[in-house]
């Protein structure tokens, strides 16, 4: 224990609820209250209402939500495989190139969305691989972003992971393959669930690179919150901003229980 | 309660087609293991004979473990090659060397049930679910874990584990069994139990090879036929248990493998008589050991084991040094006492002790056998 004084101990929970409820807890009540608020000209709203929950259900937000629902697990899933895997094979590389490669795999995530959905823009936007329009860029943004944090979370995880466990499988008569599917995958379990479910939480809220090459029928919920609040209807946004919130919160909540579930047996 | 054998048909023949035949002698044929410039391992020649257990010992870096590594395939040679029976394993996979391996943390899959873990091996190897059933029954009997089949790793004891593992290693009827530090993670009461049933498993199961590496040496001492002593890389001694306990090749063997005086002494007359003693003098005393052919005027030392000193003589100790009482310490059932002869510190372990015990400082005579005793080369490398 740090700070061992009582009054000491209260005045610290004192900041970090001030802190909390600042940055935390005040944006999101804001964002709440305008997604039910009916007119909103003083410090509070004048009057409260369902009608933009109604108005976003009814309007494009089922698409939207759709939309980054398959995106979210799609770049999810390719990340975690490629992430997966790269992660494995670079336990078996030499010290120094799997260093230089796991450096390699996190530039991504150094480098800004807006400029990811950029360069992908350019590179895609002529033949051969003319991808521009289409959902397929949109994945592959998203998969672009995201996959070094898988990368991340499951190098993480293996290398908490003794040797002996594959080492023993293998003086057993286990073949790699098997060893992979019976041994490996269900130790990272864990590991894997947790960067699934970041990588979706991510790609949910992907915005900068994602407004660059959305094609007309693809439109996720970030870019149609930041669509229906650049038109000014800031009710409305903040209503599917709520509606994004609540889908992410489901999903990880539930793969919450299920890693911890994982980690209890 | 049905025994496994180890000898005739079983999956691991059928699976690992290379070793099919071959017998369960294992050989290191000058086996070097280096990590880029770093040589852990200098070519080691060594042969595990049949139904042998051989314990490597030796302290931490000894290459110990690099050599019982080499033989499960997870560590390449540099030069030299492995054969286990007559088949070469250097260059196999390590799933297809037919062996059982037991590690120091046990590494039970946490994720299965004891019967799941047992079993594994066999899943591994596609035995059909008949001899899986039939197998898995066996091998927790054998360690006397029946009653655990349904548990999970984490609902078993420390030694309980330990006994899954051994019940994992022995389902796939090994050739050859690689126990890797065993019982280290083992308190000293469990641990001593764990090296009773060991010996018993060993017992019930003759024909079974044993590589067991381990830094203890009463663990060694109790398992093992023979010993290997590992030091910088090298085998430093090797040779059946009580004589290489009895008979210490070199002060390092002397000194690793159970406690020893080693007194300097300088060879007055060879080996002669019967019993093939030579004399040698410490200090004014003369005193009779046994040889390995030193000549006269040779200086070596006389390795004589704590508890071989006796605080009175008879007709069998009739060799007599005096020395010193510095330190007294008592442990139940045993005492200690540490004496200073000629500047040499010695140690005595006695069960019994004269009613009234000198007091320190008091100089104290002290007598033992010469069939005791083992006139020993002081190692080069110091």
């Amino acid at each position: 224990m740090l700070v061992w004084s009582r009054p000491g101990r209260i005045v610290l929970w004192l900041v970090f609820a001030l802190l909390f409820s600042v940055l935390f807890l005040a944006p999101l009540a804001v964002i709440l209250l305008s997604s039910l608020a009916d007119q909103w000209n003083g410090v509070l709203p004048s009057g409260l209402t369902t009608e933009h929950y109604s108005d976003v259900v009814q309007g494009a937000a089922w698409k939207a939500v759709k939309a980054s629902l398959v995106t979210g697990f799609l770049a999810g899933a390719v990340a975690l495989v490629s992430g997966t895997w790269a992660a494995l094979a670079l336990r078996i590389q030499d010290a120094t190139l799997a260093r230089v490669l796991g450096v390699l795999f996190f530039i991504p995530s150094a480098v800004p969305s807006v400029s990811v959905g950029l360069g992908l823009l350019v590179a895609f936007s002529h033949p051969p691989l003319l991808l521009n329009g289409t959902i397929a860029i949109v994945m592959a943004a998203h998969f672009v972003l995201i996959s070094a944090f898988t990368f991340g979370n499951v190098s993480a995880g293996l290398a908490r992971l003794s040797p002996d466990f594959e080492q023993v499988a293998s003086s057993l008569g286990a073949r790699p393959a098997y060893r992979l599917r019976h041994v490996t995958l269900p130790l990272l379990a864990p590991y894997l669930v947790a960067a699934f479910g970041l990588s979706f939480a991510l790609s949910m809220g992907e915005l900068g690179a994602t407004v660059m090459v959305y094609p007309p029928g693809w439109v996720t919920l970030p870019v149609s919150i930041f669509s229906l609040t650049d038109r000014g209807d800031v009710f409305a946004g903040a209503a599917l901003t709520m509606v994004l919130v609540a889908v992410t919160l489901i999903l990880l909540l539930g793969l919450e229980r299920v890693t911890g579930r994982q980690a209890r047996s | 309660m049905s025994v496994p054998a180890f000898t005739g048909s079983n999956v691991m023949d059928v699976d690992a087609a290379k070793i099919r035949g071959a017998g369960s002698n294992v050989h290191f044929d000058k086996v070097s293991v280096a990590y880029g410039a770093h040589v852990v391992l200098h070519p080691l020649t060594l042969d595990i004979a049949p139904g042998e257990i051989l314990a490597m010992i030796g302290p931490s870096g000894s290459g110990k473990t690099t050599a019982l590594r080499a033989v499960a395939g997870f560590v390449r040679p540099a030069s030299g090659r492995i054969r286990i029976g007559a088949t070469d394993v250097t260059d196999l996979p390590p799933y297809e060397r037919g062996l059982g391996m037991v590690v120091q943390n046990y590494a039970l899959f946490p994720h299965m049930r004891v019967e799941d873990n047992v079993a594994f091996g066999l899943r591994a190897q596609g035995a059909d679910k008949a001899l899986i059933g039939e197998r898995v029954k066996d091998s927790l009997a054998t360690v006397g874990m029946s009653g655990f089949a349904k548990r999970y790793p984490r609902e078993l004891s420390g030694g309980q584990q330990q006994r899954v593992a051994i019940a994992r290693a022995l389902a796939v009827r090994p050739r050859v069994l690689l126990l890797d530090e065993p019982l280290s993670a083992l308190d000293a009461q469990i641990r001593r139990n764990m090296v009773e049933e060991i010996a018993k498993l060993h017992r019930d199961l003759p024909g079974l090879t044993i590589l067991y590496v381990t830094h203890d040496q009463t663990e060694a001492l109790t398992l093992a036929d023979k010993i290997a002593i590992m030091r910088d890389g090298r085998v430093s001694s090797h040779g059946p248990t009580a004589e290489l306990y009895r008979r210490p090749p070199n002060r390092f063997t002397a000194e690793f493998l159970g406690r020893a005086n080693l007194l300097p002494v300088t060879v007055t007359e060879g080996a002669t008589g019967p019993k093939g003693f030579a004399k040698a003098k410490l200090g004014d005393a003369l005193l009779a050991g046994a040889a390995r052919g030193e000549k006269p005027g040779d200086k070596t030392l006389l390795c004589i084991r704590p508890q071989h000193l006796s605080l009175t003589g008879d007709e069998e100790h009739t060799n007599r040094i005096v020395g010193t009482l510095k330190e007294v310490h008592w442990q139940g059932e045993l005492t200690h006492l540490v004496l200073d002869v000629d500047g040499t510190p010695v140690r005595v372990s006695a069960t019994r002790l004269p009613v009234s015990l000198p007091e320190r400082g008091s100089v104290v005579p002290l007598f033992f056998a010469p069939g005791d005793t083992s006139l020993v080369p002081e190692d080069a490398r110091g």
